[in-house]
């Protein structure tokens, strides 16, 4: 078994990124989980994908029983500890909260479910398999995010033997290499992977088992195949300049810092987008020093992609919003060696909603780092050449229930299956399939 | 409407006798220990005090509380091991003398409990009343220690040593005598009226309650701990408050029983006391709520009974002593021609579903989540619902990604219809159940139902020899 690359956790990146959801401490905990109602059939546990009985495990904590609590969480949620942390909970389960209605602060769960999950670890993090015996019946994951993991642990737990296939050195895909570190941290994210680990998964780094001839390879050896493998590079900023150094896509900036060692960032930054990927990068690139974060959007706020909440904590932190401003053009020093400013031009939408830009109104955003945010482009090279796994708008199809694509053989979850929505949505994908292909493999193997 | 601007009249003379400017006294315990903390009590409002028990001094141990919490409320319950004063009688006695010279109008009452001995009791009584004490309290309930020395609730749970100590104690007193009942009997009725037989001029109920208050689960030795062992104690704060009502209410509805008594057990508020009062208690007394607070609660007591007498037109606690003795009534006197069932408005509901789960597991299985979809969905069971739920698919809403799937904006109230509970009134018998759990004011109302027939309680109806319901039995 190959293993994943020493991850040494950054001091100065700790200090300079400090948790934005501190803990609870235990009074604080049991007095909030008291106020909890244990709604029956409980509109938060709906809305989780994962559906984790929220009501119970917040129940068992108020009760003193926080193993309890941490082991009905991660019944539901192998990746419940990142989700305490990265969940968007007020669209999800805190959003769902019966007390909205009431004139009440929701729940906080997601800080509850924090508080499980680190007593879990300070426990030392046992968990045991459902099913002790090993069963008949081998899968592969190719990509090593949560989709894969929760599938590849579901898979562990009923007894099946399962291989992750990942071409980058480090496991989580956007858990380890993509969420901002105020968010979760990338120790916690390698932490949580252990767990995984821990029930037998088999890791290997560092394959790109991408091509013909290794996924038939694959194919061979494999019962069923789970293509946990995300979304592709992101989309480059299209305009002259926008291959300059200084311009660095978000995801590879917040990678480099999280994981890469490269705490510097431009003194006057530009993101250009409004997603939450955007935010976390403009909200990085103030934490590690900035002196000013601008970010343009060629809508107003009323169309940004990024959660409400994300935004307002942005603003609060002091990132400046230009609306109705389009990038045209990255504009580099006489040398070339940095960049001096991003010339933009006015948008405005016309009489048939449609979005123009106004060409005359050119003015330029000084800037030293330019940080487009533009969203993700599908795997295409991989999907295509993926043995006739049906692709479409650069998304796998999949029977919802079991997760199977058009190959039978095949099964997919998460980004690549729904355009890129969030972790727990990738780990409820990564579960609801494995329950499926469990089944299939008892039907193969008797 | 009767006129709201008046003052009304907090003061009350207890047994006709002993007078306080309010009903609010402090019990015999910790916070009536010395004189500095009754004269502090009296500061702040406290209408009398009940000095914590006199007799030979004692020795107490070390750790005395333990407490009961509920769902993160502390001290729900409270028990203690701790004795009658271990102060020396007369430093006792001198600082009543000094209490009662500074504070002539509040009341002083020193509690009681000597061996049970003619002469040790005549000789106590002489001292507390020659110190200045406007009445007298004999500790006949504390349950714990003492009783294993042949005093407090040994006494009280014998009616004859209770009528003789009572008798004795009268021979001597010249202030009025009150008898401290304990709850740690079977019928509290037979104490009180031995006491009242040997002459006591009033009661007081009810003492603490033996208890256990829970054992820890790392040492396995019950609280409080005393050098790893424990022993039971007395129970007492505003979990004890129902069973104290119900005893007051026990004593005061027998005529060989009844007597001016001063009502105890869990009162945290004004409307705790205002109950008391109004199962005919002259006044009440506190102590497990100063214990958590500290004497300043009383400022609230008085403030809040005031608005009430104010906003119910009563100038005088007289006015309203005793009213609710009468609406207690044997079960057999209660109409079953009565019916009530629960509405729930629905714009009030927030979707919680705890009646639906409470009707189902708790009660009679007449409240539906069958608003919504195919007929029949009242026949899911609790479990197949949840089920449901799990079996969903849900994601994460993001605009950009879910055009198709905004809501539709039809529903008439907050909460989905599929939410709200439906109640079966043909099934339904009035148990209040789901109107206790809901957490949302008036979203569930028990509403009468006409049932066009006469008021007949269980006892008129066993008597009519006409009625079939008599073939039955």
């Amino acid at each position: 078994m190959s293993t994943a690359q020493k991850y040494e956790p950054n001091l100065e990146l700790a200090a300079r990124f400090p948790e934005i959801h501190p803990p609870f401490d235990q009074v604080s905990a049991v007095t909030e989980a008291n106020r909890c109602l244990y709604c029956f059939d409980a509109p938060c546990m709906a809305a989780c994908p994962t559906h984790i009985d929220v009501p119970r495990f917040i129940k068992k904590i108020a009760q003193g029983n926080l193993r309890g609590s941490a082991l009905t969480i991660l019944d539901a949620n192998i990746l419940g500890a990142s989700c305490a942390r990265v969940c968007p909970v007020d669209v999800l389960c805190e959003g769902a909260c019966v007390f909205h209605r009431y004139n009440k602060q929701p729940i906080e769960i997601g800080r509850l479910q924090r508080h499980a999950m680190d007593a879990f670890w300070r426990d030392g993090a046992k968990l045991e398999r459902k099913a002790l015996a090993e069963r008949p019946g081998r899968v592969a994951c190719i990509g090593a995010g949560p989709a894969s993991l929760s599938f590849a642990a579901e898979m562990r737990m009923q007894g099946f033997r399962v291989t992750v296939f990942e071409r980058k050195p480090l496991p989580g895909g956007l858990n380890t290499y993509g969420v901002a570190e105020y968010k979760l941290r990338s120790s916690d994210s390698l932490r949580e992977i252990e767990l995984v680990r821990s029930l037998g998964v088999e890791f290997r780094f560092g394959e790109d088992v991408g091509s013909e001839v290794a996924l038939s390879k694959l194919e061979q050896d494999y019962d069923f195949i789970f293509l946990g493998i995300g979304l592709g590079r992101m989309r480059e900023l299209d305009v002259p300049g926008g291959k300059h150094a200084g311009v660095v896509d978000a995801l590879q900036f917040i990678a480099d810092y999280k994981t890469g060692g490269k705490l510097t960032v431009g003194r006057r930054v530009a993101v250009v987008g409004a997603g939450n990927t955007a935010i976390d990068a403009a909200r990085a690139a103030l934490r590690l020093g900035a002196n000013e974060v601008r970010m343009l959007y060629r809508r107003d706020e009323s169309s940004i992609s990024a959660f409400l909440l994300e935004y307002e904590q942005a603003r609060e932190e002091g990132v400046r919003f230009h609306w109705w401003t389009q990038p045209v053009e990255v504009v580099a020093s006489k040398d070339s060696s940095r960049v001096e400013a991003i010339q933009c031009v006015r948008t405005e939408m016309d009489s048939r909603g449609e979005l123009q830009m106004l060409r005359e109104s050119r003015f330029a955003i000084s800037c030293d780092m330019v940080i487009p945010a533009i969203g993700q482009l599908p795997l295409l090279e991989f999907l295509n050449g993926c043995r006739g796994v049906k692709v479409d708008g650069g998304r796998v199809i999949v029977d919802r229930a079991t997760g199977q694509t058009s190959n039978p053989k095949y099964f997919a979850g998460g980004d690549c299956v729904n355009g890129g929505r969030e972790v727990v949505d990738a780990v409820a994908d990564g579960k609801r399939t494995a329950l499926a292909v469990a089944k299939m493999l008892e039907k193969l193997h008797g | 409407m009767a006129d709201k601007n008046f003052t009304p009249d907090l003061s009350v003379k207890f047994a006709g006798k002993i007078y306080s400017p309010n009903p609010f006294w402090l019990a015999s315990a910790p916070p009536t220990n010395c004189g500095e903390q009754v004269m502090r009590a009296f500061d702040a409002g406290w209408g009398g005090a009940v000095w914590k028990t006199l007799g030979d001094p004692i020795v107490n141990v070390s750790s005395r509380y333990s407490s009961v919490d509920w769902n993160g409320q502390r001290m729900m319950g409270l028990n203690n091991i701790e004795l009658i004063t271990d102060r020396p009688l007369d430093v006792n006695l001198r600082e009543i003398s000094e209490v009662k010279k500074r504070y002539p109008k509040q009341a002083v009452i020193a509690s009681l409990m000597v061996e049970s001995k003619r002469e040790a009791w005549h000789k106590i009584v002489q001292q507390t009343e020659d110190a200045g004490a406007d009445g007298l309290e004999l500790n006949f309930g504390c349950p714990h220690g003492m009783s294993e020395r042949g005093m407090g609730s040994a006494v009280g749970q014998v009616p004859e040593y209770t009528q003789m100590i009572t008798e004795w104690v009268k021979e001597k007193a010249r202030t009025p005598v009150l008898v401290k009942l304990t709850p740690n009997i079977s019928d509290i009725r037979v104490v009180a009226r031995a006491a009242k037989r040997g002459g006591a001029d009033g009661l007081s109920a009810i003492n603490t309650i033996n208890s256990i208050t829970g054992i820890d689960l790392d040492t396995f030795v019950p609280r409080p701990n005393v050098d790893g062992k424990s022993s039971h104690g007395g129970y007492c704060g505003p979990a004890v408050k129902p069973i104290a009502l119900n005893l007051v209410q026990q004593v005061q509805g027998d005529a060989e029983a009844s007597l001016p008594l001063s009502g105890i057990g869990g009162i945290s508020d004004w409307r705790d006391a205002t109950e008391f009062l109004l199962l005919g208690c002259s006044n009440v007394q506190v102590c497990t709520a100063v214990m958590h607070y500290g004497y300043r609660i009383v400022e609230d007591m008085a403030d809040g009974l005031s608005n009430w007498m104010r906003e119910k037109g009563f100038a005088t606690i007289a006015d309203f002593r005793g009213k609710s003795l009468q609406n207690v009534q044997e079960w057999k006197h209660l109409n079953l021609n009565y019916k009530i069932v629960a509405r729930i408005h629905e714009e009030k509901c927030i979707g919680c579903e705890l009646c639906y789960t409470a009707c189902w597991d708790g009660a009679h299985q007449c409240i539906h989540l069958d608003r919504v979809g195919a007929k029949g969905g009242g026949h899911m069971t609790p479990a197949m619902r949840e089920a449901n739920s799990r079996q969903s698919i849900a994601m994460t809403p993001i605009p950009k990604l879910d055009h198709a799937l905004a809501g539709n904006g039809n529903e008439p109230y907050a909460t989905p219809l599929a939410r709200i509970p439906r109640v079966d009134e043909d099934e339904c018998v009035g148990c209040n159940l789901c109107s206790l759990v809901c957490p949302v004011e008036d979203c569930i109302t028990m509403e009468q139902v006409e049932t066009h027939l006469a008021a007949q309680s269980w006892e008129q109806r066993m008597g009519d020899a006409s009625n079939p319901a008599r073939k039955c039995d």
